[in-house]
């Protein structure tokens, strides 16, 4: 067995080992790490993470039994203290001797400590090791018993305001204390510096600049640290980040070749001056430049492993430093040269202090090339721009476009993920080249996005390149004659608007009947609530249809809650109610001991009634003048709406009376995904209409309709469709813009994205809708007239059949309800048990 | 809360020592299942008519601890017949209560023979 000795259990020492055992040949080898801390290797980067409630074992590199598993001996807490070089041993603390054939110095850095008067106080850390962060901890935990709250980080770079984050964690007042006259002055220059500097301080993060420290003040434990011209900021903790410092000392003591400032010296094989002895990570010194990034080190892994299995790779001559990353929630990237002489570029730059937005490029003096750049506030950019700076892409003509977007223009100026170069790496983490991710699908070795993530490991790291790679296999399969489809799922080769299409032409009625002629299995909870939904739109079946192939809600035409009681919404058309149906609800709710909410929809929730409770509940609504409301199912839910001018003073035209009118027509309609409107009586927008599928405003001389707004995770307000137009005008378009959402939308799509991606757009949806450019105006009429016709209240239904109230029993051969409900009181009411 | 989950494990054939009746195969919708109750346990019964095929399976998810597996859609994975639970669409396969969604997470399956037109049930008590 060939022995090679691993010093040094950090990340890159880690990877080295993992690197290492992925090589074919490598079981020639037997590798023993030696670490100096206590616990294996753990992700150093995301530090921070451990006051936000991570733990050490959270951050682990490996699982416990990895090291096991790959036959690699892992010696933690045994500090190597000499290399004898001439007999190829190294001798441990504990006084242990080992022989090697390749020796590998991962050792890293420690934290730089500048010799400040005072600084071995009581009280001042570094930030390093997870013994770091637990004595942090434990100093943070004392001083605020004691009533403190402010303390120090030393150094305004990345780790020093990651630092300065993990003390807010903690529970202080930061102040973050910088030599310099910027923030991260190797990445960022003055504009980017405050820009990150009001965020930062709009977090309560002191920031403080061009500050030398001449002592820390205090007895035995700090109270302060004067600055120079007397100036005393007074903090009762201080953690120290200003810089690393190489841990070289087992090279010197081997005399191994260092550099003036520390490091040891390595070539681009990563081989010190004694060719069977690496040097790999912040502790080596390569083209006079020690690298505090992970990228660098674990190429460096990459490359000293591939040399001791006597392989080719080298290290490459200019490494790149450019970052991207969230610092304490602001985004932040920095690539090529941020700074760029007078001589050598021309810089653009981009200052939104309104919306916190800091974008600099650095133009060639040709005007052809990027060479570097800075974002502060909003790094979307950063993929983009860093591979057109990678590769040296021809930038566009008016490269301002690439930081402010092509404005007036049509396409994007910056060109998709398919202009890059085979060799342009997409996937940084990982190393991933925009090659290897296409050729695994054009030679067949992947065929899928998920066999590209398996094969490739790319976007499995940060997953900032997920966009990136989902478009480029997109486009290799495209290449390949595939037709990229979004089929519905593995039952069905069709979209869910081709399926509409063939339920609708076959006359189709059910699912079976569709899955055994055009389907394939025995369908699935994806496909099924989608055919229930096609079958509603296309025959207008209630839920009472098909209800076993029905979603959740639907199923019980209730919405489930965390205990498996439902919810009952009575619809409230327009908002509207009488004072004696109001009285009813809380009647009700009081029998039946629900929790009662008003909802965003201006209607009534009532919670916790038991599936054997429904229908009797039910009953009672019906009888005193409810419907169904809906609001388990993907359709339509509510009108919202504001007073208008029947009551309001302001108000120009009847938006309560609309609304209902709208609400009635639409009721029960069902959808690809929930659809919500809105009338507001004037502009002030007290129905908040442009937040809805569809909104109307009444303006001078009639109502202003907008479309495709939503709420949820992506809020999109709605689009103006049409101007000054009258109701039955209003009627008209939404019925035929309603059919051709629901005709022509994938599953679970809402009305913004599904505008988002039709080709065209809102211009061509007003072809459609207005102009009747598609000839397909009079069905959409006659198909929405139809729904609107057969309209019947689901709930309605069931209470006039016994058979159909039979489903709403938790148990089929006994009365019992479930024993496993339990409640909690909450404000006079009830809630279900915590999870 | 994990008191109420080992009150559910895996039946072989073999191991069935009580067959329980739970009722009539029409209290049972095609393609589709039903909850009933047997000595303290909640059980899903499931008529995978598609198939020609029953299933029986604790009516308890182990997600979140709720009875409520029973009114869960069926349907197939390649060839695994599969149910999912109402609340997150947890996956489990119908035949040896594995996940399917990728948790660590498992049912009890309980066998089932139908006698005329009834469904019976195996327990080992």
């Amino acid at each position: 067995m060939i022995k090679i000795i691993v010093v040094g259990n950090g990340m890159v020492g880690f990877k080295f080992c993992e690197k290492f055992v992925s090589k074919s040949g490598q079981e020639k080898y037997q590798i023993t790490v030696f670490g100096e801390e206590p616990r294996r290797a753990y992700d150093r980067v995301h530090l921070s993470e451990y006051f936000a409630g991570k733990t050490a074992d959270d951050l682990s590199m490996s699982t416990a039994t990895w090291y096991e598993e790959n036959n690699i001996i892992l010696n933690t807490s045994e500090l190597v203290t000499d290399i004898h070089k001439e007999n190829k041993t190294i001798t441990t603390h504990l006084e242990n001797t080992h022989s090697y054939d390749y020796l590998v110095l991962a050792t890293g850095s420690a934290a730089f400590v500048p010799p400040i008067e005072g600084v071995e106080k009581e009280g001042v850390f570094v930030y390093r090791t997870i013994e770091d962060l637990d004595a942090i901890m434990a100093h943070a935990k004392k001083i605020k018993q004691n009533g403190s709250t402010e303390a120090a980080v030393l150094g305004g770079g990345l780790l020093g305001l990651e630092a300065a984050k993990a003390v807010r964690d903690l529970g202080l007042n930061a102040h973050v204390v910088e030599f310099a006259p910027r923030l991260m002055p190797r990445q960022l220059d003055k504009g980017a510096s405050n820009m990150l500097r009001s965020k930062i301080e709009e977090l309560g993060i002191k920031i403080h600049l061009s500050k030398s420290t001449q002592y820390i003040d205090g007895e035995n434990t700090i109270t302060g640290m004067m600055f120079e011209e007397e100036e005393l900021l007074k903090v009762d903790m201080l953690v120290i980040s200003a810089g690393i410092k190489p841990r070289d000392e087992l090279g010197r003591g081997a005399g191994l070749e260092v550099g003036v400032r520390g490091g040891v010296v390595v070539n681009n094989k990563m081989q010190t001056s004694d060719p069977n002895i690496f040097a790999i990570g912040e502790v080596a010194l390569y083209n006079h430049m020690i690298y505090g990034l992970v990228a660098p080190g674990y190429e460096m892994a990459d490359v000293a492993a591939e040399q001791i299995m006597q392989g080719e790779k080298t290290m490459r001559e200019s490494i790149d430093m450019s970052t991207q990353l969230k610092l304490i929630g602001v985004e932040v990237a920095s690539f090529g040269d941020p700074f760029i002489e007078q001589q050598e570029g021309t810089p653009i730059v981009y200052e939104n202090k309104l919306n916190g937005i800091y974008k600099r490029i650095n133009i060639s003096k040709d005007g052809k090339a990027l060479l570097g750049g800075i974002l502060v506030g909003d790094s979307s950019d950063y993929n983009t721009l860093f591979q057109i700076y990678s590769n040296g892409m021809t930038i566009p003509k008016n490269p301002e476009d690439l930081i402010l977007g092509a404005r007036g223009g049509e396409s994007s100026s910056m060109g998709s993920a398919m202009d890059l170069p085979d060799t342009a790496v997409i996937c940084s983490c990982e190393n991933v080249t925009k090659g290897s991710i296409c050729c695994s699908i054009t030679d067949g070795t992947a065929e899928t996005l998920g066999d590209v993530v398996k094969l490739t490991k790319a976007t499995t790291g940060c997953g900032g390149c997920k966009p990136m790679v989902v478009d480029l296999v997109k486009e290799a399969q495209k290449s390949l004659g595939k037709e990229v489809k979004d089929v519905v799922c593995e039952h069905f080769a069709y979209s869910r608007q081709e399926l509409y299409d063939i339920v609708k032409i076959n006359k189709f009625t059910n699912h079976n009947e569709v899955l055994g002629t055009v389907g394939k299995g025995d369908g699935c909870e994806i496909c099924k609530p989608v055919l229930s939904s096609i079958f509603s739109s296309i025959y207008n079946d209630t839920a009472n249809k098909h209800v076993v192939e029905q979603d959740s809600n639907d199923r019980f035409l209730a919405n489930i809650q965390r205990n498996g009681t439902y919810s009952v919404v009575p619809r409230v058309t327009g908002g509207e109610i009488t004072p004696e149906k109001l009285i009813v609800l809380g009647e009700v709710a009081k029998k039946y001991n629900l929790y009662t909410k008003i909802t965003g929809g201006q209607r009534i929730d009532l919670f916790g009634a038991e599936l054997n409770d429904l229908p009797e509940i039910w009953k009672i609504l019906i009888d005193s003048g409810f419907e169904s409301g809906h609001a388990y199912g993907k359709s339509l839910r509510t009108v919202k709406s504001c007073v208008g001018n029947t009551w309001c003073r302001y108000g120009m035209d009847d938006s309560t009376t609309f609304a209902i009118e709208l609400e009635n027509r639409y009721k029960g309609l069902r959808s690809p995904h929930k659809i919500k409107g809105g009338v507001s009586g004037c502009i002030r927008e007290c129905a908040e209409a442009r937040g809805k599928d569809f909104g109307i405003i009444a303006v001078e001389g009639g109502w202003n309709l907008y479309i495709s707004g939503n709420g949820g995770a992506n809020p999109k307000h709605a689009v103006l469709f049409a101007e000054q137009v009258d109701k039955e005008t209003c009627f008209k378009y939404l019925d035929r813009f309603l059919m051709f959402y629901i005709r022509t939308a994938g599953p679970l799509v809402r009305t913004s994205t599904w505008l988002e991606k039709l080709e065209g757009g809102l211009d061509y949806l007003k072809q459609v809708v207005i102009e009747d450019s598609l000839g397909i105006a009079e069905t959409l009429d006659k198909e929405m007239q139809e729904l609107v016709d057969s309209y019947s209240c689901e709930w309605t239904e069931v209470i006039e059949s016994p058979e159909l109230q039979k489903r709403f029993k938790h148990f089929t051969n006994s009365d019992d309800r479930d024993d496993n409900i339990e409640y909690v009181p909450m404000r006079g009411q009830i809630m279900p048990r915590p999870w | 809360m994990e008191n109420i989950l080992e009150q559910y494990s895996s039946v072989a054939l073999n191991d069935v020592k009580v067959w329980f009746n739970a009722g009539k195969t029409s209290d049972f919708p095609a393609d589709g299942g039903n909850c009933v109750k047997y000595k303290g346990k909640q059980i899903a019964v499931i008529n995978f008519e598609r198939r020609n095929e029953w299933y029986a399976c604790q009516n308890l998810c182990p997600h979140k601890m709720e009875m409520v597996l029973s009114r869960g859609m069926i349907g197939s994975a390649d060839e695994i017949p599969k149910i999912a639970c109402p609340m997150h669409k947890k996956t489990f396969s119908l035949k040896d209560g594995s996940n399917l969604s990728g948790d660590d997470l498992k049912i009890a399956t309980y066998p089932v023979k139908i006698v005329e037109d009834e469904v019976l049930i195996g327990f080992m008590d």
